[in-house]
């Protein structure tokens, strides 16, 4: 067995076990790699405007579908909730919303893991649900 | 019960057979789990593998008693680590039903599943069985200079104690209680896959010297984090906090020693 | 290796801001493309290309293309970084991303001056 014996990606599986912080954690990371492939993509999508109007055209019959309409509904979702976490991170991250160290006692219940982190998780989900419905309206023109 | 003395009502003594049908505890309240003990010998295995093993517990009886029973009575080789079995210590930190775990400091009956898992926990190598080295955890404890840095001292003719008051106390003491269990460690999902990471329980500490006021060290351990493999690899996934038996909430205090990095705190 | 070169706070830093700006810029982005009607009114070629031939919007997709590239490629690295260790790796992975990074808002900076130039095939 190597020295460490890291857990290693496998890690990630189940994230749930360890409460809503580590899912919000799993789907950031998720979230992060998606929106960047997304990104690469649209960048080199938008790039065909410069051969003129065929191939722009041609393009768009490419992303234009309906797996293209729920590929860019997942990109919505994905954006609103890592958008949304990612704020809530930075505020986390810089001390803030984490209530204040005081002598531990039982039961032990962390204070940085409260019901503020935990509800800015939920409403970050629940926004990407919301817009992802939201886009799908848009794109279907309902 | 002492030695060839009466048992306590209920109980019979063992019979000259390990086998598992001739040992009863016959206590009418009590029920019957299956312990699944982890066994890994890196001298002789190549992978582990799990032995079960049927036994009876109470309401209060926690994970540690049913290897100790197993230990005793069934298995003798089971490697495990444990002493104060009061949750002070931090030597019987384990993976239980798939959480990191105190066995002293956990019951069965809470568990509220029909067999209990045991396992080695991740991302310490395994010495035999449920014992893990701890040799990272202390070199990266060591790292961050676990001790007040200051010029002068208190053991001096001239100098009196250094005095703080209740609040100054009240900034760290949290932190201060960090047994050093490892379970923060294993539960990280950074210290899953990054060898290089300091690790949630170092960097607790470091934020429980850098709040101290009697501590002058600050920028010195402030240096030491800021690296790639540093404090910047904590994502505040929180499952160090989930699994702290003390309270100890590391996550909190490693987004507080980052206010200072990033200029909040001064 | 990068931390040689830039402090890892000053690198968290960047990426903070980067992510913080880019999300205003998305928003004016998103609301831009609904000015123009319906949202495949808004993919017309013609809409595309009059909305390029705007200074301000060019610049505003100019700004967005650099902060997503950098706050983007900042987390493959950190990411790609723990996954796993040693001297070659990282640096690899550092100065890969890097280039990268580079080579992405070169192209996408490509995209948005000959667009707003006119540079467009008929």
């Amino acid at each position: 067995m190597e020295k460490d014996r890291k857990e290693g990606i496998k890690g990630m599986a189940n994230p749930g076990r360890y409460g809503i912080e580590r899912v919000a954690y799993w789907l950031m990371r998720i979230t992060g790699l998606g929106l960047l492939f997304y990104f690469i993509g649209h960048i080199y999508e938008t790039s065909s405007l410069l051969d003129g109007k065929a191939a722009w055209d041609s393009m768009l019959e490419l992303t234009q579908t309906t797996e293209g309409h729920i590929f860019l509904t997942l990109v919505i979702g994905m954006c609103v909730f890592h958008t949304g976490n990612g704020i809530r991170l930075m505020i986390a991250q810089a001390g803030f919303g984490l209530g204040k160290p005081r002598r531990a006692d039982y039961p032990y219940t962390p204070s940085s893991l409260n019901m503020k982190n935990k509800l800015c998780i939920y409403v970050s989900i629940g926004l990407a649900a919301l817009a992802m419905m939201y886009g799908l309206g848009v794109m279907y023109d309902v | 019960m002492t030695k060839g003395g009466a048992l306590p009502k209920g109980f019979e003594r063992p019979s000259s057979s390990p086998s598992q049908e001739k040992y009863e505890k016959v206590k009418p309240s009590s029920k019957t789990t299956t312990l699944r003990i982890s066994k890994f010998n890196p001298e002789s295995d190549s992978t582990s593998t799990f032995s079960e093993f049927k036994v009876h517990y109470q309401r209060w009886t926690t994970v540690l008693d049913a290897i100790l029973e197993v230990k005793s009575n069934y298995d003798h080789s089971i490697g495990v680590r444990y002493s104060c079995r009061q949750a002070t210590c931090g030597s019987c930190g384990m993976i239980i039903n798939g959480k990191p775990k105190l066995a002293c400091f956990t019951k069965i009956s809470e568990l509220d599943s029909d067999s209990v898992t045991v396992e080695p926990m991740n991302n310490f190598p395994i010495i035999r069985d449920l014992a893990v080295g701890f040799e990272r955890l202390i070199e990266t404890h060591k790292r961050i200079k676990p001790y007040i840095i200051r010029d002068d001292s208190e053991v001096t003719s001239e100098t009196k104690e250094f005095l703080q008051s209740p609040e100054d106390v009240e900034k760290y003491i949290q932190f201060a209680g960090c047994i050093k269990c490892g379970l923060c460690n294993s539960a990280c999902p950074t210290m899953a896959t990054d060898s290089s990471f300091v690790g949630p329980q170092a960097l607790a500490q470091a934020y429980r010297y850098v709040a101290d006021n009697r501590d002058k060290g600050k920028d010195e351990r402030l240096k030491i984090i800021d690296e790639p493999h540093g404090i910047w690899r904590c994502h505040f996934a929180g499952s160090c906090s989930q699994v702290c038996p003390k309270g100890v909430d590391p996550a909190m205090g490693i987004q507080l020693l980052r206010g200072y990095l990033l200029g909040y705190r001064k | 290796m990068m931390s040689n070169i830039m402090r890892e706070s000053h690198i968290m830093k960047i990426h903070y801001l980067t992510a913080l700006v880019a999300v205003g810029f998305v928003i004016i982005h998103i609301m831009i493309r609904f000015t123009h009607g319906s949202f495949a009114n808004s993919l017309e070629f013609e809409s595309v290309i009059a909305n390029y031939e705007s200074i301000p919007y060019a610049i505003v997709l100019e700004a967005m293309l650099i902060l997503i590239s950098v706050h983007g490629f900042n987390g493959l690295r950190i990411i790609l970084l723990e996954l796993k260790q040693g001297n070659a790796y990282e640096n690899a992975v550092t100065y890969g991303c890097l280039a990268a990074m580079i080579a992405l808002i070169a192209y996408g900076s490509r995209t948005i001056i000959m667009a707003t130039m006119g540079m467009v095939e008929a």
